[in-house]
């Protein structure tokens, strides 16, 4: 038994990223990484950013410990980053970062977030919210990198 | 002769009934359950006796301490030394070995600046013993929160002395054959915490201050999950420092204690200064007061000490032996409770060793914060991540852990309803 909100928050297509973890496991070669971590949980991911020839992004690789949510996070975003250019990849981090801000209140764009709109439930939560966005601030500052 | 016949027992489930009606927050919801507060370890709820107390000093008596003539000034600082005695009396010191700190982890800072500035040349011959350098080893356990081991890093940091570490068994209790390899004739300082806020354990303060005294070096026993739980006589102990946060026992935030012997505190210089803490001062310098007003610099936490006083009266009414009789019980309901739910690992002491009533735990397969998060759905407040004690969970092989502490108004049921929760969670993550 548990409420429509937590529902919500762990929806089944979460539940199935955080035990599938597309992209789980690093791989060489990559053009830039981090390593973020969430002090209050002692959660981490470490996420490396692969580019193709004409530089725009390959794939991604990461690994960390994690709850259900940063992990389903990382797995969505894995399956967001093929084949952009870091604008697109930067106007993603962005769409995802203002659903996370939304208490709830948007319901995200499928097209540019596909799973990703599945974590708005996350935003209901203050205190879960950096747990979404730790993949997702890993991979803006791997880009950087 | 007569025979001691009045052999006390724990609480009962009509007086702890009783006991939580003192408690307004324990009357509300969260998210349409009521409130299950299995979060004390990290602050205790407060009582009105304690609430009320803290409004009537602000709505009466409301003044500067040891500053002023008039006679509120004169009130206040009256019932803040009166305060000062109670708690005093509370732990098993005198009065002039108590100092008001913010928490624990300002008294721990406390004690470790005063040693640097020894080292800096500052309290002269009478501060010798406090004096570090290279050479001179500062020792720790593995389990220690990161109030008690941080600040001796940095006091290593600064002095050139160096730091090491005692481990643990696999029950996480402290080795003490490790212990006496560790401290040896260039320890000067062994600090360990009474009960583990990770464990549960109560660890062993008489055979570590033994092993360090032995040694001529300092103990400093971090009471913080002690001096709430169980009855603390620190005279007793022969520990030569102790600290304690008041939010942890049914006192505000804001208010903790350092205790020290009186001979050291009087050697020890001041780690904070300015106001209230002088005798004179001079443009270039100043002499200061004895202890334990030297290390008060600046106007002070009156309302919070004086509701200390009083939560300590309202623990002391109940009875210390009394309430650490209950939370055992907890503690044992809890961890066999939680060690009968498949895939669930529970740290520190084995199902039916001594622990005080928290115990954290690993659910095979779900995080931490998920299993937090899931009790929260239904109105259950416990602690998950590492705790503020990093060390002693890559000990044990994780990061992250889930801890339920109870109280003396905690119920049974309320335990029953957060095992059950644990179980729920597991099929609700789809590991069953
Ligand atoms: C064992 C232990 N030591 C130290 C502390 C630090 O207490 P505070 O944060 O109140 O200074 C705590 C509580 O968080 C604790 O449980």
């Amino acid at each position: 038994m548990a409420s429509r909100e937590l529902e919500s928050m762990y929806q089944q297509v979460i539940l199935d990223h955080a035990k599938q973890k597309h992209g789980f496991g690093l791989r060489d070669g990559a053009s830039g990484s981090s390593h973020q971590i969430n002090p209050t949980c002692g959660d981490e991911v470490t996420l490396r950013v692969h580019r193709a020839s004409d530089g725009s992004i390959e794939s991604i690789s990461w690994e960390g410990q994690g709850c259900s949510i940063s992990t389903a996070s990382a797995s969505v975003l894995n399956d967001l980053v093929h084949e952009l250019s870091d604008a697109e990849a930067t106007a993603r981090i962005q769409a995802f970062r203002e659903l996370m801000q939304s208490k709830g209140a948007i319901e995200g764009d499928e097209e540019l977030l596909g799973d990703a709109v599945a974590l708005g439930g996350v935003s209901r939560y203050v205190t879960r919210i950096k747990c979404a966005m730790l993949p997702w601030v890993a991979f803006e500052a791997a880009l950087a990198s | 002769m007569t025979i001691e016949t009045n052999i006390r027992t724990g609480l009962d489930g009509a007086e702890v009934e009783r006991i939580r009606s003192d408690f307004p927050i324990l009357g509300r919801t969260v998210n349409g359950h009521p409130l299950v507060y299995l979060d004390s370890g990290a602050t205790s709820q407060k009582p009105r006796q304690v609430i009320d107390v803290e409004r009537a000093y602000y709505e009466t008596t409301n003044s500067a301490v040891h500053r002023g003539a008039h006679t509120l000034a004169g009130e206040a600082t009256e019932l803040f030394e009166a305060a000062r005695a109670t708690v005093a009396g509370f732990v098993g010191a005198g009065e002039d070995e108590i100092v008001w700190t913010s928490n624990a982890t300002e008294g721990i800072n406390l004690i470790a600046y005063g040693m640097s500035n020894t080292s800096l040349g500052r309290g002269g011959a009478a501060a010798e013993r406090f004096r570090l350098g290279a050479g001179d080893e500062i020792v720790v356990t593995e389990l220690e929160h990161h109030a008690n081991l941080v600040p001796w890093q940095e006091l290593a940091f600064r002095t050139g002395a160096t730091l090491r570490v005692i481990g643990l068994d696999d029950d996480g209790a402290i080795r003490l054959d490790e212990a006496a390899e560790v401290i040896g004739e260039t320890t000067r300082v062994v600090a360990f915490s009474h009960v583990s806020n990770v464990l549960g354990a109560v660890n062993p303060v008489a055979e570590l201050t033994a092993l360090a005294h032995a040694v001529g070096a300092l103990v400093v026993l971090d009471a913080c999950q002690s001096a709430p739980h169980l009855p603390l006589d620190l005279h007793a102990l022969e520990v030569d420092f102790a600290v304690f946060s008041g939010h942890k026992m049914l006192a505000p935030t804001g208010i903790g204690v350092l205790y020290g012997r009186s001979e050291l505190l009087n050697a020890l210089p001041p780690f904070l200064t300015g106001g209230s803490m002088i005798t004179t001062v001079g443009l270039t310098e100043s002499e200061f007061l004895p202890a334990p007003l030297r290390f008060e610099a600046g106007t002070q936490r009156v309302s919070q000490a004086i509701a200390l006083a009083a939560a300590v009266d309202y623990l002391g009414a109940v009875g210390m032996d009394r309430i650490e009789l209950w939370e055992a019980e907890l503690g044992r309901r809890l961890v066999d409770g939680l060690t009968g739910i498949p895939g669930v690992r529970v740290l520190g002491p084995a199902a039916g060793a001594e622990r005080v009533g928290l115990a954290s735990f690993v659910v095979d397969g779900v995080h931490a914060h998920d299993v937090g998060q899931f009790l929260d759905d239904r109105g259950i407040a416990v602690r998950v991540g590492h705790h503020c004690a990093q060390p002693v969970h890559r000990r044990f092989g994780v990061t992250a852990t889930t801890r339920a502490s109870g109280y003396l108004y905690t119920t049974p049921d309320e335990i029953d309803l957060a095992v059950q929760a644990v179980a729920d969670s597991r099929r609700f993550f789809g590991v069953v």
